[in-house]
């Protein structure tokens, strides 16, 4: 059984693959129900995502999700390569390994306690400082950087990890100093983790739930509040359709980031053809 | 004259380790200066230190009269081609060459035309649109080093510039570094830890080992004149002899051991000396008849091996003494010796090194 298909491994992928994707392809399929029964099929139909347009509460929340989600993903992007840099670069500084263990924390920490923790942060600092003046998007967007950039901290430092220094230290030699030396030299070459880091940012922020729960002012809510309170109420085929469209914006970031990955590695028959032009 | 580089006590020491220990070196200006040592003797190190990517423990290092301990590397008169070549993987050939031109605020055109003349200096031309990673290991150093040479500088360090490449590659590019040197005057240093590429490349070899220089000299001087049998161990094949001086005359000295050896007079030595004598294999001529020369002892083949341009013999002698040598193949000559075959081997006193340990 060299070339042919293993059966075991087969059956064991289909099993897996079908855990992780049948429900989805189930919600997928019933969007495009023409009936307004969750569980009954009535025929094909695009009605739901007429309607969906037509909603003006669910088009905000995408806008503000949007929103919120570009603003989370830069902020945590900045901050993780800020963080990655201190801890691969500065060596064995003191506490170092305390520092990286608090650094990951919030990657375990329940979800409920970091919304609750930061929303009491929040108003103890409007109590004291007046800012942040009653809960809205930046106070969404603070959270959600709070946790996006630990994760991007860690994208970024498993690549900043196998930097060879010495194209920095030659950038050194010959004439450049740092902070150009960063950007010329540093950032173009990690550039594929800092793409992918910024992605894992935004499609972390883009659908959570129980950390903008808490934080979220009157009038802020993002789309998984809205589709959360929505669904409260019993699911709509509405509701399918606009699942189905988040999974098409999160799958969409998750493939190009995918694909940035991969042309920046092994495979590099494309930038072959492209480089010899001069 | 104040020499070009002047190293002066120049110490480092990584924890326990004392990579460079106490060093003190004068290079001149359009030397083609040779670092030769085992590996972890500091050879690196010590580049470092010249380029200022190390910190000086104590001592000063001086570049063309100017103390170099608060200069960063960017500001310094100098250049590194790192082991690895340390080429900016995102950038074309032409961008990695022109990187240090754009640093140095060259105008436009002057960037394109030396960057046209350095890409042929190297034999890369129209190879500028071309990423590292599309070029072979020989194309990417031959990129290091014009990316190196771009900024003119006064000194260009080279690690281990050719270790990368094959042996037939290594000797064509060896040349090329030497004729490079040479058009350019620009004084080199180079780290190896090969010692045949040390020897045709460099003007002088300063041998290292532990962090310590142990001999600087011409090629030919180390070779010929090593001042210890580190040195003449570590440069080529040598055999030893052990011994006492019997007596000195003007011209020569008598050493007594288990075979009796006269060697010319270097001075310095008295009669009562231990000595050890070193000479080298292609220096031992081999014959089957004894005939009166000076030096000659009875020997027995115990091994030779064919090289090709030699023959390659290792033989005892009375109270086993060991001895190499090496003899050409020439066409007509008869075949000296074989296997466990009896003969005679001599050398001039001349080609008889005293060490004294
Ligand atoms: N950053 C460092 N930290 C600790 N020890 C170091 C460091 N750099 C070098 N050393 C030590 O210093 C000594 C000299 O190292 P160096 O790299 O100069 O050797 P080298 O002569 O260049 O060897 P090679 O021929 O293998 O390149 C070695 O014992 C090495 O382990
Ligand atoms: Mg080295």
């Amino acid at each position: 059984m060299n070339r042919g298909v293993s059966w075991p491994a087969l059956w064991l992928g289909i099993i897996g693959f079908g855990i992780l994707y049948v429900p989805v392809m189930v919600m997928v399929v019933y969007s495009f129900n023409a009936g307004r029964l969750v569980s009954v099929w009535a025929g094909f139909s695009t009605k739901w995502y007429g309607e969906l347009m037509q909603n003006d509460q669910v088009l905000e929340a995408l806008g503000k999700s949007l929103w919120v989600a570009v603003n989370a993903a830069t902020l945590s992007t900045v901050f993780g390569v800020l963080i990655a840099l201190a801890f691969v670069r500065y060596g064995n500084f003191r506490f170092r390994l305390l520092l990286s263990a608090l650094a990951s924390t919030p990657l375990v920490m329940p979800e409920v306690v970091t919304g609750l923790s930061l929303l009491l942060l929040f108003i103890a600092m409007e109590g004291f400082l007046g800012w942040p003046a009653g809960r809205g998007l930046d106070t969404i967007i603070i959270a959600h950087t709070t946790f996006g950039m630990c994760f991007a901290a860690i994208v970024v430092q498993s690549r900043l990890r196998d930097f060879d220094m010495s194209i920095e230290e030659a950038a050194a030699d010959l004439g450049a100093t740092q902070p150009f030396i960063f950007f010329s030299i540093t950032l173009p070459v990690i550039a594929p983790a800092v793409v992918a880091a910024w992605l894992l940012a935004f499609t972390l922020s883009f659908d959570d739930l129980v950390i903008a729960s808490f934080v979220s002012g009157p009038g802020s809510s993002t789309l998984p509040i809205v589709v959360f309170s929505k669904v409260r109420l019993g699911v709509t085929p509405e509701i399918n359709a606009l699942a189905t469209i988040m999974i098409a914006l999160v799958a969409a970031s998750v493939i190009t980031a995918s694909i940035i990955i991969y042309r920046n590695a092994a495979g590099r028959v494309a930038t072959t053809q492209k480089g010899s032009q001069p | 004259m104040t020499p070009f580089i002047r190293i002066r006590n120049v110490t480092r020491r990584f924890g326990d380790v004392l990579a460079v220990d106490d060093l003190s070196l004068d290079i001149d200006r359009g030397e083609l200066f040779c670092l030769l040592g085992a590996s972890g003797c500091g050879k690196t190190t010590l580049l470092r230190m010249l380029a200022g990517f190390e910190r000086v423990d104590s001592g000063s290092i001086e570049i063309d009269g100017i103390d170099m301990a608060a200069v960063p590397p960017a500001a310094r008169p100098v250049n590194i081609m790192f082991q690895n070549y340390a080429l900016f993987p995102h950038m074309s050939v032409a961008d990695n060459i022109a990187y240090g031109l754009r640093r140095a605020g060259l105008p436009k055109p002057e960037i394109v035309a030396r960057l046209e003349e350095l890409l042929r200096l190297v034999r890369l031309d129209g190879m500028g649109g071309r990423k590292p990673h599309q070029l072979s290991g020989g194309q990417r150093q031959r990129v290091a080093l014009a990316r190196a040479l771009a900024r003119r500088p006064k000194l260009l360090l080279l690690d281990e510039p050719l270790a990368a490449l094959d042996k037939k590659l290594r000797e064509d590019t060896q040349f090329e570094l030497v004729d490079i040197q040479e058009r350019l005057e620009t004084t080199f240093i180079v780290v190896t830890h090969d010692q045949e590429e040390a020897m045709t490349l460099a003007s002088r070899i300063g041998v290292m080992d532990a962090g310590r220089l142990v001999q600087v000299d011409t090629p030919r001087t180390l070779y010929d004149r090593p001042c210890n049998s580190f040195i003449a161990d570590f440069l080529g094949t040598v055999s030893f002899l052990e011994g006492v001086v019997a007596s000195v005359n003007d011209g020569s000295i008598m050493v007594d051991g288990p075979v009796p050896v006269t060697a010319a007079n270097p001075g310095g030595f008295a009669v009562g000396d231990v000595v050890r004598m070193a000479v080298r294999p292609e220096k031992i001529a081999l014959g089957p008849e004894a005939r009166g020369a000076i030096n000659e002892i009875p020997v027995t083949v115990e091994d030779l091996a064919f090289t090709g341009v030699a023959t390659n013999y290792r033989v005892i002698g009375p109270e086993g003494v060991r001895l190499k040598l090496t003899q050409p193949n020439r066409r007509g000559e008869a075949a000296s010796l074989e296997w466990e075959q009896q003969g005679f081997v001599s050398f001039d006193p001349a080609d008889v090194v005293l060490l004294r340990d």
